[in-house]
């Protein structure tokens, strides 16, 4: 019987983390934190960028995204510091920090999604 | 599994001589361009959620009314945070294209038997890539 | 004068220092030698105090790895022409415990090897008169690539996983292990997946994928790593969901 550990799950967000962040966010990031603030495209209404959020099919799929994201994140920088850092001795104080900001990240994003007007 | 690996247990003696083994250097990633691309690609995950953050800002201003919306987007185009975005578009681009660069090693698509080729299976993700890209483009700018 | 280079060797002599030091040795560089040329004209001409392994000097055995320049090669598949015009640095191979000069320890390695029993393992064994075990091309294909591993060890050379961690199973034996694990005549994935799933087995790579960049054989045992990962995954998804299955 494999030993249960939780790493393959762990796993099994980040690549999903990794899949959904490589399609969504390089346009997300393009349209609005560089092609609007620079003046490119002309800022969506208000009216319309509330109705687009407001969906739930758009609530789903942005928390998913968040979600996974934020496990992807989690995932990889602890590696990033056992390895690159060699900071493996204090992997306790490293998991609760990265998979706890995770979770904190994503119950934050469920609350704001829920939160949409 | 032993619990000390075959170096560790050595006990060193006339007829055993002492083993050279150096300690890996904190600066190990620097040694090889293959390494250096490997820690960046790993780095690129902060700047994927910077963007979450930057994401969540975003919504919670768009809920907050259009006075809101308008102070994120004042907040977006100063110096600092459009520098962040750029650096981070940069990251998250190389994100994208490494994680696609693997995707095709790790996956083994098989289609009647053969064997998809990995240029294909590349492909096909550069493809989701662009059309996911052009829908999110329609459904935020347009509609 | 005909051509000549430079090799620059790390020596290692225990009984006299306690860190390696370079010593340089002028070598013919002929249009057809390779560095395992050049370390045996030391060897025979210069230097009869040089250690190091060899044996089938075309590539098969993997006795001869070594780093040349920082990469781990085979020395007898690196020509000295490509590296001219030198001086060519010829180090022991990264990450393992340097016995001496060139000679690396290679206990640990062998042990991770046995440890994913690589041989193959039968729930049920066939009766001699019912013949042999059948495989199709196919099925030989999808694990073929694994079997041409010739254990020669650039992979943990340039795996950064396993010289921060000597724990780490390493490249080759997962690499070994899918060998098995995907041939038709193997009834044994359960047993190796305790093994490769503990945390110093498959999950401690981090897919930089140096070890399939210098593997000889394009074995590719990152690609072997990652798909096992997934296969790893499901398995343990299965025995968390479904109560009482074996995975």
């Amino acid at each position: 019987m494999a030993k249960r550990t939780l790493e393959p799950v762990l796993w099994m967000l980040f690549s999903a983390g990794g899949v959904a962040a490589a399609l969504l966010v390089p346009v997300l990031l393009v349209i609005f934190g560089l092609a609007v603030p620079l003046g490119l495209v002309s800022a969506p209404d208000h009216g319309h960028l509330l109705a687009v959020i407001g969906h739930p099919v758009s609530r789903l799929v942005l928390f998913g995204l968040c979600w996974l994201s934020l496990f992807h994140w989690a995932h990889r920088f602890r590696y990033t510091l056992y390895d690159g850092l060699q900071m493996k001795q204090v992997h306790e104080l490293i998991n609760t920090f990265c998979y706890g900001c995770a979770i904190l990240g994503t119950a934050a994003a469920a609350y704001l999604l829920w939160q949409v007007p | 599994m032993t619990e000390r690996s075959a170096a560790e247990r050595s006990v060193y003696s006339p007829y055993h001589p002492r083993w050279y083994r150096p300690r890996m250097s904190t600066y190990w990633w620097l040694k090889r361009w293959a390494y250096v691309l490997f820690i960046l690609r790993e780095l690129s995950s902060v700047f994927v959620a910077w963007f979450v953050v930057y994401l969540l800002l975003l919504v919670r201003a768009v809920s907050q009314g259009e006075g809101s919306y308008q102070e994120f987007l004042d907040w977006s185009s100063g110096a600092g945070v459009l520098v962040l975005n750029v650096v981070s578009f940069a990251f998250v681009v190389l994100h994208a294209v490494t994680w696609f660069k693997a995707a095709p090693q790790a996956m083994v698509v098989r289609i009647g038997g053969q064997r998809v080729a990995p240029a294909l299976v590349a492909a096909a993700h550069y493809a989701a890539w662009a059309a996911a890209s052009a829908l999110l483009t329609w459904v935020v700018l347009g509609g | 004068m005909a051509d000549q280079i430079t090799l620059r060797v790390a020596r290692y002599r225990p009984e006299e220092e306690a860190e390696p030091v370079f010593q340089d040795y002028e070598v013919p560089c002929r249009d057809d030698w390779v560095v395992l040329d050049g370390l045996n004209y030391v060897k025979d001409r210069l230097d009869g105090t040089l250690s190091y392994r060899w044996s089938c000097r075309m590539g098969i055995c993997g006795s001869c790895g070594m780093n040349v320049n920082g990469e781990p090669t085979l020395t007898c598949a690196s020509f000295l022409k490509e590296h001219a015009p030198g001086p060519i640095r010829v180090e022991p191979l990264t990450n393992f415990p340097v016995v001496r000069d060139l000679v690396v320890e290679i206990g640990d390695f062998i042990e991770k090897l046995t440890s994913v029993k690589p041989w193959l393992i039968r729930k049920v064994e066939v009766p001699l008169e019912e013949g042999e075990y059948l495989q199709t091309p196919d099925e030989l294909s999808s694990y073929k690539q694994f079997s041409m591993c010739i254990n020669c060890m650039l992979c943990y050379a340039a795996c950064p996983v396993y010289g921060l961690d000597p724990k780490f199973i390493g490249p080759a034996a997962i690499a070994l292990a899918q060998r098995y694990n995907e041939d038709s005549r193997d009834q044994g994935a359960a047993e190796r997946l305790d093994i490769l799933s503990s945390h110093e087995g498959i999950w401690g790579c981090t897919f930089v994928g140096e070890c399939t960049e210098v593997c000889p054989k394009h074995v590719d045992p990152a690609g072997a790593i990652q798909r096992y990962k997934l296969t790893a995954a499901v398995e343990n998804l299965k025995s968390l969901l479904v109560p009482g299955s074996r995975p």
